[in-house]
């Protein structure tokens, strides 16, 4: 007997629909059709069916081998990146003022970084990281340490993850600063009665109470940093070789570089999927342990 | 177990140079003894949180002096005064058992392990907790979690004072009493000064022996439940403890009669010497106060409303301006919302400005 | 004009919430749902809103079936527990807002604001916002919005439960004034008896998604027609012990013996349980009566006017209640004593077959 309400609000959201259908649904297909295609030169589409899929999962294959490499250099960053950033925003988050004048003030100058372009970011550290000319660059090199982001592998990973950990540990700082205001003060002045060490009141209060906060910082710093793009196609475009080629790099390659359509179509969808399983993982897992708690 | 001392104790949240009138505390000399019971009762705003944590150390009084045992503790941080603190919500350590939760203070004071564990495994007894001492703490209900909660105060044997902030707030109403009566039971048991804020008459009125009213920053009386609710000093306490309040009811007092509307009342005492100017009131429960048919003599007054609390009848009746509850005797009935108020003079009681004052017998 | 509820069932997640309930209630009338949490009362405030449908059954207004009409189309008000307001409207916006919704002219919603503030008292706070007054200005500015509609159905959830014993109390004492100066049928949900019995009206008990009675409040109150209705109308528990009726006496559970006098004369031989609320149960030192049980105190709760004495006697836990001011020693030996002229009396089924003034 469920009668749904005023059924004339639909029609509102239609021209969102219209809109979505052409900007998202239309070109998904298309990558589809693609995908199942070999494309030649202007509009000669042979069926290919699951043909690149094969070939990109098989890593004996050239497209196969450079999908893999890819992705294991996803991986790692993301891994890197997350060990990184998640114990440094979080220490730094406890270092903020909470009361007072200096709050605002603080609060925003953390978050300078996140609010410039990411090829504005690409670009101002592409200069700065110059071994020759750039100001971080320079002066490495004038420490004597081997720095070389154009040339040397290590160094453009360096780079890299550098410029990463610069522009979005002030997310996970927010974040964790949120999470630490919303722990009422009745917790701190208990620990002081009890007479608890900071390291003790940061185990036993700050971190459990930080658990939901950290989980969704993780989650959109990993689907963050695995589809991580500009930055590294500014500063090492890919190099030196193939060191910093990440999946999204390579696709742009593929695709618009030896207009490959069909495999890189195969490729997007692939790298699609693992994206969205990995956070559907993720997803689980947090409610999951919600639940946990709750019983 | 400490005797506590307030000497001429005030805050201001504005600062020591604030007008005393905006004090959240207001000047108070007091003394608390050892082992005692206390409640710290009035409505939101009274002052009394802010006493509370005047005690705790949590707040540097801006005037005054608080003394444990004689000994100056004013200036001394929350961690070094021995006291325990129940907050408004159970306040547990959530990656820890219960077990460990109860020993943790002990812990931070590095007493030894099988010292602790006697102390741990004798207050899980005297709190029901034993079965429970390997449990997560977070698994536990908000009844449980607030005994743990108290159980890491009383793990200390140190420990002077037990402050409790609103400490049943959270718990659900069928569970409040077993907890009050369970800390009733502890202080009988212990012999610990445990000083409780509420806002709630029968939590305050049930487990302290005295009661320190509080209004509007000021420590309005302080006595036990029996005097508070038999003698108010102040026409506040009068009005907050008991349901229904007081009646108070301007009058007019010379010797042993007082005059309402024109109508005489007899007193119990004899009052003479009131201060001239003041603003005279009298005032007596509506448990004494009873309704009766209409009659040559005695103060009339219509009858507006009767509610039927079922074990006993009020009626809110009006006299000039002011409104007044009477009892209502079984089998009373009027049929034109007409009566007479019979007042027992045992139990009239006269304030000028606000305050008791007391008669010649 | 009345609403009804017929038939009326609610499943949630496949338990079911209401059973088979049927109610009418009229215009100008206050009807108070009584029962303890989880009985059903907010469920049923939802279903005769509309904010909910009924998983079978009919809501009726005025004989016409609404049940498929959607809330926004009714004429309903409702007052929660938590004090809702708009907190960035001053007093007097978020009492108007109501009427701004119906586009009323001007003049009209200052006329309407003006009464329903009058009536609450809010007259010199129609300037603040609700962050700036009390809980109890807060609550009152909420019952303002929902009156000023003029709807024909207030409901109320609870509306004094999250208020200081004090505040309540004065709040509970003018309610019954706004109530009959509305002339909206009412319904004020509630698990404490006494509130039932200070607002008046009908009360309607519940118990796990039933109704168990409906009635004049201070009938109800007096004669409930089963145990299970004295238990949701008494505040402190209804005290209950069992007895047996034989050859003009009667034995009380736990062995005390005596004449089958008073509302016990009437009654066939048979077993039956007695249920005495807590000023039914007297206290004597001494000097016991016949009915009289030996009895130990467990604690004394203090409310300022009444004492109630907790008891535990034959594995039961009594209470009794006792004017003014009175301590007992948790351990204390005394002698709880019943009238048998003042007690209710169940029989095995559960159904009341004497109560005071009924013999």
């Amino acid at each position: 007997m469920r009668k749904t309400l005023n059924n004339r609000a639909w029609l509102m959201v239609a021209p969102v629909m219209i809109v979505v259908l052409f900007s998202a649904l239309l070109p998904v297909m298309t990558v589809v059709n693609y995908s199942v295609q070999d494309a030649m030169a202007e509009n000669h589409f042979f069926w290919n069916g699951d043909s690149w899929f094969r070939e990109l999962l098989d890593p004996s294959t050239e497209i196969g081998s450079r999908f893999s490499g890819a992705l294991e250099r996803n991986l790692i960053f993301s891994f890197v990146v997350l060990l990184i950033e998640v114990p440094l925003g979080v220490a730094l988050s406890l270092t903020l003022p909470r009361r007072g004048w200096a709050v605002g003030p603080s609060l925003v100058l953390i978050a300078l970084p996140m609010l410039i372009p990411w090829n504005v970011v690409g670009t101002m550290w592409q200069i700065f990281a110059r071994a020759d000319i750039g100001l971080f660059g320079a002066t490495l090199t004038g420490l004597g340490l081997h720095y070389n982001d154009t040339q040397d592998p290590v160094s453009a990973w360096f780079t890299i993850l550098l410029i990463d950990v610069w522009h979005w540990t002030p997310l996970v700082i927010l974040l964790s600063y949120a999470g630490l205001r919303a722990i009422p003060d009745a917790f701190y002045q208990a620990a002081r009665i009890d007479a608890a060490r900071r390291w003790s009141v940061f185990i036993n209060i700050e971190l459990p109470k930080l658990q939901r906060v950290l989980v969704l910082a993780i989650l959109l710093r990993f689907m963050q940093s695995f589809m991580i793009y500009t930055e590294p196609f500014v500063v090492t475009g890919g190099g030196p070789g193939n060191a910093t080629t990440f999946l999204s790099i390579d696709l742009v390659k593929i695709a618009l570089g030896q207009v490959d359509l069909g495999s890189a179509a195969a490729m997007s969808l692939v790298y699609y999927l693992i994206t969205i399983t990995l956070c559907w993982i993720f997803f689980t897992a947090m409610t999951q342990l919600d639940l946990l708690k709750e019983a | 177990m400490a005797r506590i001392d307030l000497v001429d104790l005030a805050h201001s949240y504005g600062g020591r140079d604030a007008p005393e009138e905006s004090f959240a505390l207001k000047p108070v000399t007091m003394t608390w003894r050892q082992g005692g019971a206390y409640a710290l009762l009035g409505p939101s705003g009274c002052g009394k949180t802010t006493l509370l944590n005047l005690i705790s150390g949590i707040v540097a009084p801006t005037h005054g002096k608080i003394l444990f045992d004689g000994v100056d503790i004013t200036q001394q941080s929350t961690e070094k005064r021995n006291i325990a603190q129940v907050f408004q919500f159970p306040v547990i350590y959530d990656t820890m058992t219960v077990g460990q939760n109860l020993a943790f203070p002990l812990k931070n004071r590095r007493v030894p392990k099988p010292e602790i564990e006697k102390r741990v495994a004798e207050i899980a007894r005297l709190l029901d907790l034993t079965p429970d001492l390997n449990r997560r703490a977070t698994r536990m209900t908000a009844d449980a979690k607030q005994k743990i909660s108290l159980g890491r105060g009383l793990v200390r044997p140190d420990v002077a004072a037990v402050l409790f902030d609103e400490p049943l707030t959270v718990i659900d109403p069928e569970l409040k009493w077993q907890l009050r009566s369970k800390l009733k039971a502890l202080h009988r048991d212990l012999d610990l000064t445990m000083i409780y804020v509420t806002h709630d008459q029968t939590e305050a009125l049930t487990f302290a022996d005295t009661v320190v009213v509080m209004h509007d920053g000021r420590v309005v009386q302080s006595g036990t439940p029996a005097e508070l609710f038999e003698k108010p000093a102040h026409t506040f306490v009068g009005y907050f403890i008991g349901s229904p309040g007081m009646n108070i009811v301007p009058a007019e007092v010379k010797g042993r009669e007082a005059r309402i509307d024109g109508h005489v009342i007899a007193l119990n005492r004899s009052y003479d010497t009131l201060p001239a100017g003041a603003k005279i009131e009298i005032g007596v429960r509506p448990e004494f106060v009873e309704l009766v048919p209409p009659a040559p003599g005695l103060l009339s007054t219509n009858i507006e409303r009767i509610d039927d609390l079922g074990r006993v009848r009020f009626a809110r009746v009006r006299i000039g301006d002011t409104k007044l509850a009477a009892r209502v005797p079984s089998g009373f009935s009027s049929s034109d919302s007409t009566a007479a108020l019979k007042f027992d003079p045992a139990h009239i009681h006269v304030y000028a400005d606000s305050r008791l004052v007391e008669g010649a017998a | 004009m009345s609403v009804s509820l017929d038939h009326v069932t609610r499943d949630i997640d496949g338990v079911p919430a209401i059973r088979d309930v049927s109610l009418t209630l009229d215009r100008g009338t206050l009807s108070v749902l009584l029962g303890p949490t989880l009985s059903g009362k907010t469920s049923i405030m939802r279903l005769l809103a509309g904010l909910d449908k009924p998983t079978t059954g009919r809501v009726l207004v005025d004989g016409k079936d609404v049940t498929g009409l959607d809330v926004r189309r009714r004429s309903v008000a409702m007052v929660y527990q938590q004090f809702i307001n708009y907190p960035s409207l001053t007093v007097y916006e978020n009492i108007a807002s109501p009427l701004r919704v119906q586009r009323k002219p001007k003049a009209e919603i200052e006329k309407r604001v003006a009464e329903a503030a009058r009536l609450l008292r809010l007259e010199p706070y129609l300037k603040r916002t609700p962050l700036q007054l009390s809980g109890g200005q807060q609550q009152r500015t909420a019952i303002a919005r929902a009156l000023v509609k003029g709807a024909d159905l207030v409901l109320l959830d609870e509306p004094l439960a999250n208020l200081d014993y004090k505040l309540r109390e004065e709040l509970r004492a003018e309610l019954p004034r706004i109530f009959e100066a509305s002339g909206a049928i009412f319904v004020y949900a509630t698990t404490e008896p006494t509130e039932a019995l200070l607002l008046g009206g009908n009360t309607i008990c519940m118990w796990e998604g039933q109704v168990l009675q409906v009635g004049n409040t201070s009938g109800v109150y007096r004669h409930p027609e089963t145990m299970r209705v004295a238990q949701v109308f008494s505040d402190p528990p209804l005290n209950i012990v069992g007895i047996e009726k034989k050859n003009g006496s009667v034995q009380y559970a736990g062995g005390i013996s005596a004449p089958a006098s008073g509302l016990y004369a009437g009654l066939a031989d048979g077993a039956y349980r007695v249920g005495f609320r807590a000023h039914q149960l007297e206290i004597a030192n001494g000097q016991a009566g016949r009915h009289a049980f030996a009895a130990t105190v467990t604690v004394t709760e203090i409310t300022g006017s009444e004492s109630f004495v907790h008891l535990h006697r034959d594995a039961s836990n009594w209470v009794a209640v006792l004017h003014g001011v009175h301590e007992f020693e948790p351990g204390q030996q005394l002698d709880a004593v019943l009238d048998p002229d003042n007690v209710f009396v169940f029989d095995a089924a559960d159904r009341l077959v004497a109560s005071p003034g009924s013999a």
